[in-house]
């Protein structure tokens, strides 16, 4: 039997057997590397980098001093201006997350074409966004308030501006979506596990259109000061930021923390086909695990990645042989040769044939946001059959048969992708996605 | 125009994104200005910062309009 027709039995026995079928119909980024699904994805094949020094606040007294962060300016030059995507007069009412994630999520919204007319369509269409931590600067800002004695003082615009699901309360409220109103909390994880559970949501029926994706802004003096504590980020290369980031090189000493949001419309396929949607890709593969070992370290070789992505094939109904390419979790500390270790042991002769990136490379890592943006870098992997490259992997620490695409992206055939998001209390996803 | 009025029309502009034409003294923030709860509660706050008076919970409710809120300020501030 070939591995054509094994994937094909397979296929018929798993996820989407008798079940509903997801597609994505629209897609929205903002990120390290700009405003915009095209601008961005253009600049990250180019293997441009999106890392520099912190500019939001001065950050000169703290380890570490560079990270990605959204770049202000026209939007025809592919950056932001937050005052044409959020009223000015809002922006006060919510956190920086929030914005990012009605940035992401108005440009997804958009380009699906999706407006739903009637009350029916309405309610069924929900949205799943959330985020690694939630409003940290608004409770920097307010605890500052509380502590010099000004409690009362406190905006009532406080709450709402820092919980984390209200990005899906925002968007909702935005658009009339009347749907299953949901949010992910998973650390590193959220963007994967937001895009699959609402993705399950759309298989059992609950909803026919989800708007789902990650939003994170931490690039703030508690967000830095607290990774750097935890011994997580990169210190080593504040003077040449866009070094920083180096998955699976040997001299990476650490994660470069990124901002922004990556958020996806996922749509049940016939009702796609039926407005004639213009169709990315499908999730056909989706699984995770918990570690069960230690708050921030995985385990010695990675068992818990080894069976989200095992659990992910199994729910696809493929093999090994089926996988193209594996945007990696990769985050440029010392956990990406257990990732790499876990892939191989899963892989086993099909690794040969793998290309695997990390495109927090050039992003940085957008924690909540990470897996959101990175399952639509493997779309557009797909779609364009480009692997995009890990940029600054002079000299890897382990070496592999696993082609991690050093420096340069590169033309291959991509049919199918699985994208890993691993996050702190030991929580692993992993989703497979396929052009249609 | 008082001093205090045309402080408290500012605020009202500044806080609700209003233009400044439609800022009238009958206009009520709830009504005419779009205000919503949360938002009435932060004017009274920046009407308290602003005068450095205390607005009670009781007396905050019954300020509904832009002249409602200068009436009041103006009272407390010839106390």
């Amino acid at each position: 039997m070939s591995n054509g027709e094994r994937a094909g039995l397979l296929l018929s026995a798993g996820m989407n057997s008798g079940r509903r079928r997801v597609v994505v119909t629209g897609m929205g980024i903002v990120g390290p590397l700009g405003l915009g699904v095209e601008n961005v994805w253009s600049r990250l094949i180019a293997g441009e980098s999106g890392i520099g020094t912190i500019s939001q606040f001065d950050a000169s007294d703290l380890p570490a001093q560079v990270a990605g962060e959204v770049p202000n300016g026209p939007r025809e030059e592919g950056k932001l201006t937050l005052s044409e995507w959020v009223p000015t007069k809002d922006q006060r009412k919510m956190d920086r997350f929030i914005h990012m994630g009605l940035v992401a999520a108005t440009e997804a919204v958009e380009d699906s074409g999706w407006k739903p007319q009637t009350e029916e369509e309405k309610c069924r269409t929900g949205v799943m966004i959330g985020s690694g931590i939630g409003g940290l600067q608004t409770i920097y800002d307010a605890s500052i308030t509380v502590h010099e004695g000004r409690a009362k003082r406190l905006s009532p615009f406080f709450i709402p501006s820092a919980l984390i699901n209200l990005v899906s309360g925002h968007v909702s409220i935005k658009y009339g979506f009347q749907g299953p109103n949901h949010s992910v909390v998973t650390a590193c994880a959220t963007g994967v596990h937001a895009i699959g559970d609402a993705a399950r949501l759309i298989m059992f029926g609950d909803a026919d259109v989800m708007v789902a994706g990650g939003a994170e802004a931490t690039v703030c003096p508690l967000g830095i000061a607290g990774f750097c504590s935890a011994r997580a980020l990169s210190t080593g290369f504040n003077a040449t930021p866009q070094q920083a980031s180096r998955p699976w090189d040997k001299d990476r000493d650490g994660f470069v923390m990124g901002e922004g949001s990556g958020i996806v419309v996922l749509e049940e396929y016939e009702h796609a086909k039926a407005r004639g949607a213009k169709i990315y890709g499908e999730v056909i593969g989706y699984g995770m695990s918990g570690d069960a070992y230690h708050i921030t370290a995985p385990s010695e070789g990675h068992y818990g990645a080894y069976r989200a992505m095992r659990s992910a094939l199994q729910s696809a109904g493929l093999t090994t042989a089926d996988i193209n390419y594996v945007n990696a979790h990769g985050t440029s500390t010392m956990a990406d040769d257990l990732e790499l270790e876990a892939v191989e042991r899963l892989f086993g002769d099909d690794a040969k044939k793998l290309a695997m990136s990390s495109t927090k490379s050039a992003t940085g890592h957008l924690l909540g946001a990470a897996g959101a943006v990175e399952a639509i870098f493997s779309i557009l992997a797909i779609r364009d059959n480009v692997a995009p490259p890990t940029l600054n992997l002079d000299s890897p620490s382990r070496e592999s048969v696993i082609d991690r695409v050093a420096h340069t992206a590169q033309q291959r055939p991509i049919n199918i992708a699985l994208s890993n998001s691993f996050g702190f209390g030991g929580t692993n996803a992993s989703l497979i996605v396929r052009g249609v | 125009m008082s001093e205090i009025a045309d402080k408290v029309k500012k605020i009202v502009v500044e806080h609700l994104g209003v233009e400044e034409s439609k800022v009238t003294p009958e206009a009520s923030f709830i009504d005419d200005l779009g205000a919503d709860s949360l938002d009435t509660v932060e004017l009274v706050m920046a009407f308290e910062e602003a005068f450095n008076v205390e607005i009670p919970e009781d007396a905050a409710e019954k300020i509904t309009t832009v002249k409602d809120a200068i009436d009041y300020i103006e009272k407390q501030k010839a106390a």
